[in-house]
């Protein structure tokens, strides 16, 4: 056994650097070069590059107008919309109706804002069910691995395989009439994609050698999931969101349109657009573009949304 | 000379969305006929973006907004891009840095080599055929002709840099720019590609711009050596000169900062200190002003331009002139205990006992058919004891990460032990492991994988010490504090997120959590390889430092033999799963007794013209077998110059050559010791 100890330090009268300078074990050298004293947290750059996307803040807008638009709008523009006015059927836009009545005397532009309210409730609803239904199993599947993983995965495979409308269709007729039940059924039948990404995800996070490090310093499983890999996975998660809402805003106007939407008193805009299906011949078309265009830019709203949160929750690892 | 590539005043600029990267400024460089420039460089530097301002490649954003690039007199900038493609491919080539993502894995070897000469020379497709076997037989692909319908898959990384070459050469260019052609291979492959270079260059008189971070790649094969730092030439001269006679502290320092073979490892190792500046905002003056030993005021005020005679060129205002900084001009650090005989009684820190790893492969999504396995570690053996530094060398694929994880209880071994002061870690109770972990951490080889991205560097910290339930919230912050400051970090990088840091600073903060628990035991896995040579040495002598002041071991686990050398007391050798040769580190470099630890030696390119040129050129032939199938035997007998019959037959068992020297080996190199033949079940000391 030999001992090597410090051989006095020989003085130089410049400095030349870290290696010729006297290191004292423990000593208070700061050679590791600065930090920016500006905190950034990846988050908040991922905000900063969301606001920069002029797309993305034209889709937030949008949505914001259409939030206030379906439920302010009805506080300041009073309609009936409980017993429609055979009288008033089919009027066209003007005074009293800015935008016209349909068949049954509705006033139009109050039966779009109680509508939106429908079609935007189910689309919230059915894309947080989806999401955190497939976040739940995803995370299960990709952490677990092995066997349970494949079955877990045939059974998406297999689901993903049978029609998805023609079951909703099915399951709809049985159970159909409130914004709840609908927004159930959507969301039981939207979980998949969401399941297969964050797997995805899982996967190539817990083979990161942070999650190895954490099991090094004896992280359980529990810690594992909630303080690694669920934080890091929620970018994909709330990414995922956006275009489930707009997905299932489809859905349901699908259903609406084809008759097994919301029961009277509820309307959604699917149901509207079944409405003005008839109508369209008769050259009514305020009752087919104020609820077509709505929806079109809602739901291209939510996209672009999703995009640019994709984009920007993409790039905080590579742009400083 | 004439000059065939004549670059004057070239700025390049790579706009993004929020700042302007000056990537390189005012940089001027010529290449003569027939010769080779090296062009040196740390990451970020500037110097794969002058060879992609050449080629008018130029990633998204970049610019060239100032300067002219001329091949024999023919201006490229602003030509328009008609002409640049025939240029292109032809008159200038290049080879890049990593041929799994350069190759296009859709398209057979042969279409992508025979693809040049259709497009530039027009000709047939039998023609383009013909040739493309011709340059593969050329760059040395085995069986060409057979290999033209592979896919680039199907090809080890060797071959594929060969492959890459090929193309390249196809159409016989004037200028062949080769940006890091070897810095994704293993040693023994990075030796044979550059003796490749080297033939073809004399064989075809092209000239060769070699872009690289190694100056020990440089110091071979370049006639001259043209160094950059932040954007700006600083230094240019002959290979010779540049290696004696630097003028620039930033080619004095980065010289210095690489750790050598023969160095004393007592000593420590030069660095600069800090990191290189921002160049979307650099600074006022010199460059290199920040970091430099010999700063005076005027260097921050005005910036130092080229200066010098013809043969030699500096951008410094005080030059040095004291040549190359030996070892022995630096401070010798107090160094833990070295063992230099053995010692029986006591009980090693680290005992490992035949350890074997294997992992299935598998075929079918659902049944998972077994195929086969990759023998990844079979039956290693070693020890390490408290305070020492134990160094495990191999080229990839030879087992030593699956080793360290084991170590360290990432993966469970197929059977063997794991002893921890003669505990075995494997038999141990899930608390008393979780317990058992405080004296055994991990240091990773990715600064940008291994620290939680969504986690501040506090909360990172402190989380060995919670998961221990250890400490309370106000003694854990005092612990944090006091760690930043043991790896040289300012405490206000406490509050910051990961993505903050480069990755020197990312390495420290990983070294410092491997800290917190205070372990007896530190697995490094490849701690430095993916940090540049200045930033390197800091991360090595911190290491070095931390090990004495906090009296704890580590296992360093590294590609690298130098970087091994210098940093432990011993060294293990592996290779294809087996511990081939174990040693004092002095010893095993003095007088190896495995030929493929000899070979290993032989291959690292050193930072020395005289030697590097003077180097016999017997590299260790071929590529790494297939560890699904190792061969019988030694398993290294397929690439062994002193293979014999028996070398198949049976499998060498570790002989003592004395001091704590063991090697696994039918004919080595120096004599065993008399009748003392030590089988794999003991310890191998």
């Amino acid at each position: 056994m030999e001992e090597r100890e410090t051989e006095g330090v020989q003085e130089y009268s410049i400095n030349l650097g870290g290696g010729l300078r006297a290191s004292e074990p423990g000593g208070s050298l700061v050679d590791g070069g600065d930090v920016n004293s500006e905190v950034t947290s990846g988050w908040r750059l991922a905000l900063r590059s969301f606001a920069e996307n002029k797309l993305a803040l034209i889709g937030l807008g949008i949505l914001i107008f259409f939030i206030l638009f379906c439920y302010v709008g009805p506080h300041l523009y009073y309609s009936n919309q409980l017993s429609g006015n055979v009288l008033n059927s089919d009027l066209p836009p003007g005074a009293g109706h800015p935008l016209g009545t349909d068949n049954n005397g509705y006033d139009e532009l109050g039966r779009l804002m109680v509508g939106g309210q429908a079609a935007l409730e189910i689309g919230f609803f059915a894309a947080i069910i989806a999401t955190v239904l497939g976040s739940l199993y995803g995370a299960i599947s990709g952490l677990v691995g092995g066997v349970l993983d494949g079955v877990m995965m045939r059974v998406v495979d297999v689901i993903l395989s049978i029609p998805y409308l023609l079951i909703v269709l099915i399951v709809a007729t049985k159970y159909s009439g409130t914004v709840l039940s609908l927004s159930l059924i959507l969301g039981l039948f939207s979980w998949l994609v969401p399941a297969r990404l964050i797997r995805g995800e899982v996967l190539s996070l817990r083979v990161r050698d942070f999650v190895s490090a954490a099991r090094v310093m004896g992280s359980g499983r529990t810690r594992l999931i909630f303080r690694h890999l669920l934080p890091n996975a929620l970018s994909v998660v709330i990414v995922n969101i956006t275009f489930q809402v707009a997905d299932a805003i489809i859905a349901i106007a699908l259903l609406g349109f084809l008759g097994f939407g919301l029961q009277y008193p509820h309307v959604d805009w699917g149901d509207m657009l079944s409405t003005a299906n008839t109508a369209l011949g008769n050259g009514y078309w305020w009752l087919v573009y104020p609820v077509g265009i709505s929806l079109i830019l809602v739901v291209m709203a939510c996209n672009f949304i999703g995009n640019a949160l994709r984009d920007s929750v993409d790039v905080r690892l590579r742009r400083r | 000379m004439t000059r065939i590539l004549d670059i004057q005043n070239l700025s390049t600029h790579i706009e993004l969305s929020h700042s302007v990267v000056q990537a390189v400024g005012d940089v001027s460089l010529h290449i003569g006929a027939g010769e080779t420039l090296g062009l040196v460089g740390e990451s970020g530097c500037g110097k794969s973006i002058t060879g992609l301002s050449i080629m008018g490649l130029l990633p998204p954003g970049g610019k060239v907004v100032e300067g002219s690039i001329k091949l024999e007199g023919r201006e490229l900038i602003g030509m328009p891009e008609s002409e640049m493609r025939k240029i292109r491919g032809n008159d200038i080539a290049m080879i890049f840095q990593d041929s799994s993502s350069s190759l296009n894995p859709t398209k057979t070897i042969g279409d992508q080599v025979a693809e040049p000469v259709r497009l530039h020379r027009g000709g047939s497709k039998k023609e383009a055929v013909d040739r493309a076997i011709e340059v593969l037989e050329l760059v040395g692909v085995p069986r060409a002709k057979e290999r033209l319908a592979d896919y680039p898959h199907q090809l080890s990384g060797g071959l594929r840099q060969r492959v890459m070459i090929a193309i390249a050469l196809t159409c016989d260019p004037k200028v062949l720019i080769a940006d890091e052609p070897t810095t994704a291979l293993d040693v023994t492959i990075q030796a044979q590609i550059l003796m490749l270079l080297d033939g073809l260059k004399d064989r075809f008189g092209m000239s060769i711009l070699l872009i690289t971070h190694d100056m020990g790649v440089v110091a071979g094969r370049a006639d001259r050596v043209n160094v950059m730092y932040a954007g700006r030439m600083v230094e240019a001269t002959d290979t010779k000169e540049i290696f004696s006679h630097m003028r620039h502290p930033y080619t004095q320092g980065l010289l210095a900062s690489i750790p050598r073979m023969d160095q004393d490892n007592s000593r420590t190792l030069f660095s600069i200190p800090g990191i290189p500046p921002d160049l979307t905002s650099p600074p006022q003056g010199c460059r290199f002003a920040p970091r430099c030993g010999f700063v005076q005021a005027d260097c921050r005020l005005n910036e130092p331009h080229l200066s010098g005679d013809d043969s030699h060129v500096a951008a410094c205002f005080h030059p040095v002139t004291d040549g190359l900084l030996r070892p022995e001009m630096m401070v010798s650090v107090s160094h833990g205990r070295v063992l230099k005989e053995e010692n029986t009684s006591e009980i090693p820190l680290l005992e490992i006992k035949d350890l074997v790893k294997t992992f299935p492969v598998t075929s079918g999504a659902i049944l998972r058919r077994k195929v086969g396995k990759v023998h990844a570690v079979s039956g290693v053996s070693l020890t390490v004891r408290s305070g020492e530094i134990f160094g495990l060398v191999g080229e990839s694929g030879c087992g030593k990460s699956t080793l360290g994880r084991m170590i360290v209880g990432l993966e469970r071994p197929d059977s063997g032990e794991v002893l921890l002061e003669g505990e075995d870690v494997f038999s141990l109770r899930r608390r008393e492991l979780a317990r058992k972990r405080r004296d055994l951490q991990m240091m990773f080889q990715d600064p940008y994988g291994s620290l939680d991205p969504r986690m501040r560097v506090a909360a990172i910290l402190k989380e060995p010490l919670s998961i221990q339930g250890m400490d309370s919230r106000k003694e854990q912050e005092a612990r944090s504090l006091e760690l930043m400051r043991e790896v040289g970090l300012p405490s206000k990088a406490l509050e910051r997120f990961p993505h903050e840091f480069s990755g020197g600073q990312r390495q420290r903060i990983g070294l410092a959590r491997a800290l917190t628990l205070s372990p007896k035991l530190i697995v490094a896995d490849e701690p430095v390889s993916a940090l540049d040579v200045s930033i390197r040495s800091q991360v090595l002598n911190l290491m070095k430092r931390l090990q004495v002041s906090h009296d704890m071991a580590y296992l360093v686990i590294s590609h690298d033999l130098a970087v091994v050398k210098y940093l432990a007391d011993r060294i293990g050798v592996m290779y294809l799963g087996k511990l081939v040769e174990v040693a004092l580190g002095e010893d095993l470099y003095a007088h190896p007794a495995h030929p493929y630890t000899q070979g290993l030696i032989n291959t690292i390119p050193l930072p020395d013209p005289d030697i590097e040129r003077n180097k016999d050129k017997d590299v260790i032939s071929g590529e790494l077998p297939s560890p699904i199938r190792p061969p019988s035997g030694c398993r290294f007998r397929t690439r062994c110059p002193r293979a014999q019959d028996i070398c198949a037959q049976e499998e060498p068992q570790l002989k003592d050559f004395g001091r704590l020297h063991q090697a696994a080996c039918h004919f080595p190199l120096i004599d065993p010791l008399e009748g003392v033949g030590v089988s794999l079940k003991k310890s191998a000391m």
